[in-house]
């Protein structure tokens, strides 16, 4: 347990290592990068994909992965942009909860399905990616739902708050701050990291494996429906055909890069946060660095091969043999 | 707890049972249901001709669905596919573009997706990262690569010869039509009638036995991705003959049609079970289907929700089957 400790802490000082390289050199090319006006970009950037980071994150730790988060987030504004465009009376709070209970119901679909029928969830939720993905288009006849028919008020909770930070930003944080409590201290957590570690060993001991596949599953889903609001505020509209498109990917991206093993049962919230906020700024650096915005997928993709490449070689023992000089 | 019952074997499945109760057989009712509805709902899928000019649409995701179903029948999975098509295409397009003739741009775009295979071979044998989380990372990278290379414009300008391959037909069977069944036989005979195929079979029912009987099974792994890694090549290159163009988002989301295609073939998820006559099948089916909701004048958007359902229905039932012959 303790070599697994210290394992997961390296992870973590090298991503605050590999965070601070970056801000140097880019702060050394272009001085601007290190201005507190950077910081408000970069938060800015990340609040959709750090909720949903936490979903899939929980997902992954119990061996499973979800590929249809960015259809799910599509949905679930799809949705509740129509309704605020049809029923202009409904409370914001209303709207939330909606989406979040619209999320949770497609994830727990892809749980049910998972552990029902015993199947691998990431043929599942390619499947589901375009199950929903193509309800969306029904649902919405393709139109997108317009700037004029999203409240303001949900508009400007990507703006501001009282505190001046907003509001999305907050609540991508706070989520987060309840996800790190639920896995940490809550028995239900625990059991996620029993099941992805091993699935055969933690049945024995009595844990309902099937239970927390929907679980994950399900908060997954809610967390990509919440997403799905916040996109509507941060962006303004809904668009079926491109709201969430590729989504799934970079939230993968982030929560490889944040030290969650592919191989399920480790994986901790401060790790995620800081994968996120690398990917932000690195999605932050390009345009001050002048580099193409063309050059962020492949960078991203990069930074998943070598985040998989570095977590088989800890697995495997050579890096902690590297790192700590003696035997994994 | 009887003595006896522990030397209880399982019945032998009389012979009819297992020719009948097998994936590519319900995959064939399908195809023959779906054949007579379509034809009774519309005259013009009682035209072979109308067919054969409606498969050219999808025949390259046929192709590279030959090739991941050996991938898959190994154990592993490749949803680099899609994305290996458009960087190939793209890096064929830019050397044509640079000047380089016809001949060498397409050695290019061939070797590059077998680089690319190789590539994903590396990862799953060298660092033995679980291919489905790898090829997930690679589909991003190739993308991204091609993004970076081709921009969001087309490359085109290709001469007369190279586009329009879905137009060359001979008698009624369009070329690609012909390239696919030429390599479903070969990858038929391969898979079914080869030590090489027997080892793809034995590697995916049992790796660990797999290696322990001699078999390399590394060496398997990385040849089949390599050969995956070329097949997509080669349908990156087919699709920029019909198109006539190349662009970084060339066959975007196309690794759903290439696994729901070896899926609908019956092929076992889980590795060691899976024909080419089931994946061959299934091509047709999925060309009726999708043909058949275009005619119906169904978007193609709202056509996703059927093929993702198609997609979870196809590994349900072929779980069912192969759960069904174990016991």
């Amino acid at each position: 347990m303790t070599a697994l400790g210290r394992l997961v802490r390296v992870r973590e000082a090298g991503l605050v290592v590999m965070l601070v390289i970056l801000a140097v050199v880019v702060g050394a090319i272009q001085p601007r990068f290190l201005t507190i006006a950077t910081l408000d970009i970069i938060l800015l950037a990340i609040p959709l994909i750090l909720v949903a980071a936490m979903g899939q994150m929980m997902v992954i730790v119990a061996r499973h992965v979800d590929l249809s988060i960015g259809s799910i987030l599509g949905f679930a504004s799809i949705a509740v942009g129509m309704m605020f465009r049809d029923i202009p009376e409904m409370p914001l709070w209303l709207g939330f909860i909606l989406a979040i209970a619209i999320g949770a119901g497609l994830g727990l679909v892809n749980g049910l399905i998972i552990a029902l029928f015993r199947l691998p969830a990431i043929i599942v939720t390619l499947g589901t990616l375009s199950l929903y993905r193509g309800l969306i288009f029904i649902l919405s006849g393709g139109r997108q739902v317009d700037p004029n028919h999203i409240p303001e008020a949900l508009i400007r909770m990507a703006q501001t708050s009282p505190i001046g930070v907003p509001w999305i930003v907050i609540i991508a944080f706070f989520t987060a701050l309840l996800a790190y409590v639920f896995l940490r201290h809550l028995r239900l957590g625990r059991e996620i990291y029993a099941a992805g570690s091993n699935p055969d060993a933690a049945r024995l001991r009595g844990i309902r494996v099937n239970r927390v596949t929907l679980v994950v599953f399900s908060l997954s889903g809610a967390m990509a429906g919440l997403a799905g609001l916040m996109y509507a505020a941060r962006f303004g509209y809904v668009n079926p055909g491109i709201t969430g498109v590729g989504f799934e990917l970079t939230v993968i991206a982030a929560v490889v890069i944040g030290g969650v093993s592919i191989n399920g049962g480790i994986g901790t919230v401060p790790g995620v946060v800081l994968g996120v906020l690398l990917l932000g700024a690195v999605s932050v650096a390009l345009p001050i660095l002048g580099i193409s915005g063309f050059w962020q997928d492949a960078i991203y993709g990069a930074i998943i091969v070598i985040a998989l490449i570095v977590d088989g070689s800890v697995r495997a023992g050579g890096l902690v043999r590297l790192v700590t000089g003696r035997g994994g | 707890m009887s003595a006896t019952e522990t030397f209880d074997a399982a019945k032998a499945r009389p012979l009819w049972h297992r020719i009948v109760v097998r994936p590519e057989s319900v995959t064939l009712l399908l195809l023959i249901a779906a054949v007579f509805v379509s034809a009774w709902l519309s005259p013009f899928f009682a035209d072979l001709r109308f067919v054969l000019e409606s498969a050219t649409f999808y025949i390259e995701f046929g192709i590279i669905a030959l090739m991941l179903t050996l991938v898959v029948v190994s154990g592993e999975i490749d949803l680099s596919v899609a994305a290996t098509m458009a960087l190939s295409a793209c890096l064929f397009g830019i050397a044509h573009r640079a000047g380089l003739g016809m001949p060498v741009a397409i050695l290019i775009g061939l070797g590059s997706g077998a680089l690319m295979g190789l590539f994903n071979g590396v990862l799953v044998t060298v660092f033995r990262l679980p291919s489905i989380i790898a090829t997930i990372g690679t589909m991003v990278l190739y993308r991204g690569i091609a993004q970076v290379i081709a921009g969001d414009r087309s490359v085109g300008g290709f001469p007369d010869w190279f586009v329009g391959i879905d137009f060359i037909a001979v008698g009624i069977v369009p070329v690609p039509v012909i390239i696919f069944v030429v390599l479903a036989i070969l990858l038929g005979l391969v898979l079914g009638s080869t030590l090489f195929g027997r080892q793809i079979y034995q590697t995916g029912t049992n790796p660990i036995a797999a290696r322990h009987a001699g078999i390399r099974v590394d060496r398997l792994k990385m040849i089949l991705f390599t050969a995956s890694g070329l097949t997509s090549a080669v349908g990156g290159l087919l699709m920029a003959s019909r198109l006539g163009v190349v662009r970084y988002d060339l066959a975007t989301g196309g690794e759903l049609q290439v696994v729901l295609i070896v899926m609908l073939g019956g092929t076992y998820i889980f590795g060691g079970r899976g024909t080419i006559a089931g994946t061959f099948l299934a091509l047709w089916l999925l060309i009726i289907i999708q043909t058949g909701m275009t005619v119906a004048n169904i978007a193609i958007e709202a056509q996703l929700t059927v093929l993702g359902l198609l997609l979870i229905l196809a590994i349900i039932s072929a779980n069912a089957i192969y759960a069904g012959g174990r016991r």
